[in-house]
């Protein structure tokens, strides 16, 4: 039995508390991570998937239950201390890049992700050459664009350059939130190649919530649904391989 | 020619207050209104510690001391308080006025028969207005030196990325809130610097001083962009300099026309509208967005 790296233990969050329109959207989430997991997260819109992500960031508070880093409560750890082993990429092309920043001045702020900065030159000249390299398995000319402020890009090459920014420093955890969902089919489909590639050749623990239901029995090697705040089904590899997508469809119903 | 050289000593004393103002106005995306009040809190911290006695020098560094605590008050009205940074930045403001007079004791102070950082031998050596000039080039050469090395530090540049987009520097692990505090304290100390030298070049220190120093600070830093279009950020902070002298050369040029004095305000707002209008006609710079984002909440 693998590690596991993240616990949530009947993790709850409120949202607009004492007022009338207080909701509760996650309803006691149990789940464990374990290392080597590329999970795929499907459910309908409301159903929690991006709170779910936005507890484990940090960004938004668990009202109720624990989460468990390697065994360490990190329930209110802040956001900015949990990216020392968590990493992000946003379904916004716009959220995952600086603007006013190259490609390589993005790159360089990645590979300090949760560190503390000093006041040390940067290094960027030393880091090119392995930046460009890098920037070159993203198959999308991303390699010639590195002193390019990253507003100029299109929006594959940024969600690329945001994946890329994410795992250049190997997070335990990395969260996927539809990272190719404001992508055209052929840009969509080229960056998930690259991210399948990357979190299986690297064996990166990853979660990955997507609309498109083939995808998510495509990529990764376990799934879960969630339906209305609450984990509707947990499947392993080997009932993620049996599985069709009407099959998989049946739980979003009733 | 005396008054040329006068212009240009001004405009590079007064580009202090440009480059402080560069910090947040331009890489944080923070319209900070501060800076209407630390630049007389400099000047009268300043000229009050000189008239008592102390070191200009000391009095000097107090001033700027002075001026960091004005910007950290307005990034904690940010930061913790969640109040918007354009009302954060006026309420500091609203208050030092209070502060000043406190500090001074009345409405003006005269440094007149006192040392300042302008009556040492050499300065008295030079030709009148070059004192100004030699000022302003060492200072605006330390300053601008010393921020190019610091936005080129792994620091600096967790710095510019928390002002160009903060959602991913927080989720680069970078605490933003942490970094908008130490820019308008540095940015204010600054300001408090350009104070001091102010009322140690002009001889006095007054409670009015403040006013209209956004609009030149803001001046010279869309002249220079105006002037000098597309650079990069090392070329940029240099232009905030010479778009500071620009500044004050069209005003004296205007001037030259026939206003009084009593009329500069009216004369540098329209001189900043004037070049906050062309890039409008060439879409170079986007003055739109900071602005916008000074008058709604902090996220």
């Amino acid at each position: 039995m693998s590690k596991a790296i993240l616990e949530l233990r009947n993790v709850k969050t409120i949202v607009n508390k004492g007022t009338s329109n207080e909701t509760t959207i996650l309803k006691g989430i149990n789940l464990t991570i374990n290392e080597g997991d590329f999970i795929t997260i499907v459910g309908t819109n409301g159903a929690g998937k991006s709170t779910l992500f936005n507890v484990i960031g940090g960004n938004l508070p668990a009202d109720e239950g624990t989460i468990l880093h390697n065994g360490k409560d990190i329930t209110h750890e802040s956001e900015e201390d949990r990216t020392s082993f968590l990493a992000r990429v946003f379904q916004d092309p716009k959220l995952g890049t600086a603007p006013r920043m190259t490609v390589a001045e993005n790159m360089l702020l990645a590979t300090k992700r949760g560190e503390k900065r000093h006041l040390v030159m940067r290094k960027l000249k030393q880091n090119m050459a392995r930046f460009t390299k890098l920037a070159a398995t993203m198959n999308n000319g991303l390699e010639d664009r590195m002193t390019t402020a990253t507003g100029a890009l299109s929006g594959g090459q940024r969600q690329a350059l945001s994946f890329l920014m994410a795992t250049l420093k190997r997070p335990d955890i990395l969260l996927l939130d539809e990272h190719t969902a404001a992508l055209d089919p052929h840009t969509s489909l080229n960056l998930l190649h690259a991210t399948n590639e990357r979190i299986t050749k690297d064996h990166l623990t990853a979660l990955m919530i997507t609309h498109h239901l083939e995808d998510a029995l495509t990529y990764g090697n376990r799934l879960i649904v969630l339906k209305d705040g609450q984990i509707k089904a947990d499947l392993n590899a080997a009932e993620k391989e049996k599985l069709t997508t009407d099959q998989l469809y049946t739980y979003f119903e009733d | 020619m005396n008054l040329i050289v006068s212009s240009i000593g001004q405009g590079l004393l007064w580009a202090l207050l440009g480059l402080g103002l560069y910090l947040t106005f331009r890489i944080l995306d923070f319209c900070d209104m501060t800076v209407e009040g630390t630049f007389p809190l400099g000047a009268a911290t300043a000229a009050a510690a000189i008239a008592h006695g102390m070191n200009p020098l000391l009095a000097t560094l107090l001033a700027i001391v002075v001026g960091m605590i004005a910007g950290l008050i307005t990034g904690l009205l940010y930061t913790k308080g969640k109040i918007p940074s354009l009302l954060a930045g006026i309420l500091t403001m609203t208050a030092i006025y209070s502060v000043n007079l406190r500090i001074m004791g009345k409405s003006n102070v005269s440094l007149l028969g006192h040392n300042t950082l302008f009556s040492g031998d050499f300065m008295r050596s030079l030709p009148q207005y070059f004192d100004t000039v030699t000022m302003g080039m060492i200072v605006i050469a330390v300053v601008t030196i010393l921020m190019m090395l610091f936005l080129a530090t792994d620091y600096g540049q967790a710095f510019i990325a928390t002002g160009d987009n903060t959602t991913m520097a927080k989720s680069l692990g970078i605490h933003t809130d942490k970094m908008i505090n130490m820019g308008l304290m540095v940015s204010n100390g600054m300001v408090g610097l350009c104070g001091a030298l102010v009322a140690q070049s002009n001889g006095y220190a007054d409670v009015n001083m403040g006013i209209g120093t956004i609009v030149i600070a803001l001046a010279s830093i869309i002249i220079g962009e105006v002037a000098f279009g597309e650079l990069t950020l090392n070329q940029r902070l240099v232009a905030v300099t010479l778009g500071s002298i620009i500044y004050r050369l069209i005003l004296l040029a205007v001037l030259q026309l026939g206003f009084s004095a009593n009329d500069l305000n009216l004369i540098s707002s329209i001189v900043l509208a004037i070049c906050m209008m062309i890039p409008q006609f060439e879409k170079v710079v986007n003055i739109r967005k900071p602005i916008l984002k000074g008058v709604r909440p902090h996220e």
